[in-house]
């Protein structure tokens, strides 16, 4: 793996007393001061700042961005044709399996295509990106991603630029910043509004002390980011997704646009395709849901789940699993068989050696609190 | 007060010792969410694993720094873990042992030893 790669925030965060660890081959801000408690519960009072730089930046070019749309859904089972200049959506990178090869964010930016990627996934998509015919796959290695996101983030961002607060729910657009051309999406990854921020990486340590200097703003780490998503019922690749589950099974088949479905005008065409639909008109043997553990231990990934007590074969597993800090309780998500997937359904999960009860609990945890 | 490589703190009073973690535990191991304590009578051995404290981030095991009977356990800490954040040595106290062996306190650290230790 070699040294650990830095963020140009790097040194603002040491500056902020930022407790650093490394995650997908970055030295990351995992805490700062405040803590992870009080970081996730400011970011759902006011506003929180994150430093995601480590993410994949990819903008995809081809004769026409139709062409390029086209393209890309060879390999994501998401309408990317449909998808209108200035909006963005979520998508998924299947297998032929009907596995789960990354999640992403894809833009219609006018002349391209923006992708934002996981960064443990960064070198697997690009490659995958490039056996795309007549594409043009460029990696952004010259800027810093930032997300600001909670209540206060629209007066915070449009104090910096009022059109911010004309963007809606997933809408992208290019903002000047602190003087810094941004290209900048309505959208997070933690149930809360705000925005996710691509500025260049020579202006981002400028723009990041801005946004900080607003009294509603605080420095925020990946702990609290995984507790924020957690809460918010959002995947984490490589945890609750990875090549073994499929987009039914992981219960992201909202993100499938009816016109890829089975009798959609352009169904099918994506690896695993087959699979995929078949699971989404007949229902998954099994599906991620949220999990309530009983009092107050934390049920944390890995967990094996038990239709009963004393049952000897588990039936499912914990993936992702802590405290909710705005939910004042531990929070779970895992996979159980179809059966036992309606809310309210109690299994058992095994720590320390003893059998606990867990509530399936629909997702997300705490609402959402998007501007649509 | 003495403490342990593990970061425990013991306060002896009379023949019963309180144990708790230090203020360095806390604080590496951020806001800590649940606590699970030893069983009032229960006959521990030094090195037992007899409390599970759970922060945000982990699960850590705490371990009986003494061999004796358990007397009391904080059910407070069970209610409202974040005391062991706000106040370790204080309100945030684990339980209260018996020792057996009370020569067991010499092989402890004492303040300047355990503050070597962690630098």
């Amino acid at each position: 793996m070699g040294e650990p790669l830095r963020t140009p925030l790097h040194a603002l965060h040491v500056e902020l007393g930022a407790r650093m660890v490394v995650f997908a081959g970055y030295e990351m801000p995992l805490q700062y001061p405040m803590g992870v408690m009080q970081e996730h519960l400011h970011t759902r009072a006011r506003a929180g700042l994150f430093d995601v730089s480590h993410m994949g930046q990819v903008i995809l070019r081809a004769d026409s961005t139709a062409a390029a749309a086209e393209a890309l859904e060879t390999l994501v089972p998401v309408d990317v044709a449909g998808l209108a200049e200035g909006r963005q959506r979520y998508g998924l990178f299947t297998d032929d399996s009907g596995g789960l090869l990354d999640d992403l964010m894809l833009a219609n930016r006018g002349d391209h295509l923006f992708l934002v990627v996981n960064a443990a996934r960064k070198a697997h998509d690009l490659a995958h990106l490039r056996t795309l015919q007549g594409v043009e796959v460029h990696e952004i290695t010259d800027r810093a991603l930032l997300a600001l996101q909670g209540p206060a983030a629209e007066a915070v961002l449009a104090d910096l630029a009022p059109e911010a607060a004309d963007m809606r729910f997933m809408d992208v657009a290019t903002l000047t910043l602190e003087g810094a051309e941004c290209w900048v999406s309505r959208s997070g990854y933690t149930g809360e509004d705000g925005y996710e921020i691509s500025v260049p990486a020579d202006r981002a340590e400028a723009l990041a002390r801005r946004l900080l200097a607003h009294g509603d703003v605080a420095p925020i780490g990946l702990g609290a980011r995984d507790s924020l998503r957690l809460e918010a019922g959002l995947c984490l690749y490589g945890h609750d997704i990875d090549e073994s589950t499929t987009p039914a099974e992981a219960a992201l088949g909202w993100a499938i646009q009816k016109v890829r479905r089975r009798d959609g005008a352009r169904a099918g065409g994506f690896p695993g395709a087959e699979t995929i639909l078949r699971e989404l008109a007949d229902g998954p043997a099994r599906r991620r849901v949220g999990l309530r553990p009983e009092g107050r231990a934390p049920m944390r990934e890995g967990v094996p789940l038990y239709a009963g007590a004393d049952d000897d074969t588990p039936v499912g597993r914990i993936t992702s699993g802590g405290f909710g800090p705005t939910v004042g309780g531990p929070v779970a998500m895992g996979y159980v068989p179809a059966e036992l997937a309606a809310p309210g359904t109690v299994v058992h999960g095994e720590l320390r050696g003893k059998r606990l009860p867990l509530t399936v609990t629909a997702l997300p945890f705490t609402p959402a609190n998007f501007k649509r | 007060m003495k403490y342990t490589e593990e970061h425990e703190w013991l306060r002896p009073e009379g023949d019963i010792v309180t144990v708790g973690i230090t203020k360095h535990a806390t604080t590496q191991l951020g806001d800590i969410v649940f606590v699970e304590l030893p069983e009032v009578g229960a006959t521990v051995s030094k090195g037992d694993e007899i409390v599970v404290i759970e922060s945000v981030k982990a699960a850590s095991e705490i371990m009986a720094p003494l061999d004796g009977e358990v007397t009391e356990v904080n059910t407070d800490l069970a209610d409202n873990p974040a005391l062991a954040n706000e106040d370790a040595t204080g309100a945030g106290w684990f339980f209260k042992i018996k020792p057996s062996d009370p020569s067991q306190m010499d092989e402890c650290l004492d303040e300047d030893a355990y503050n070597a230790l962690i630098g």
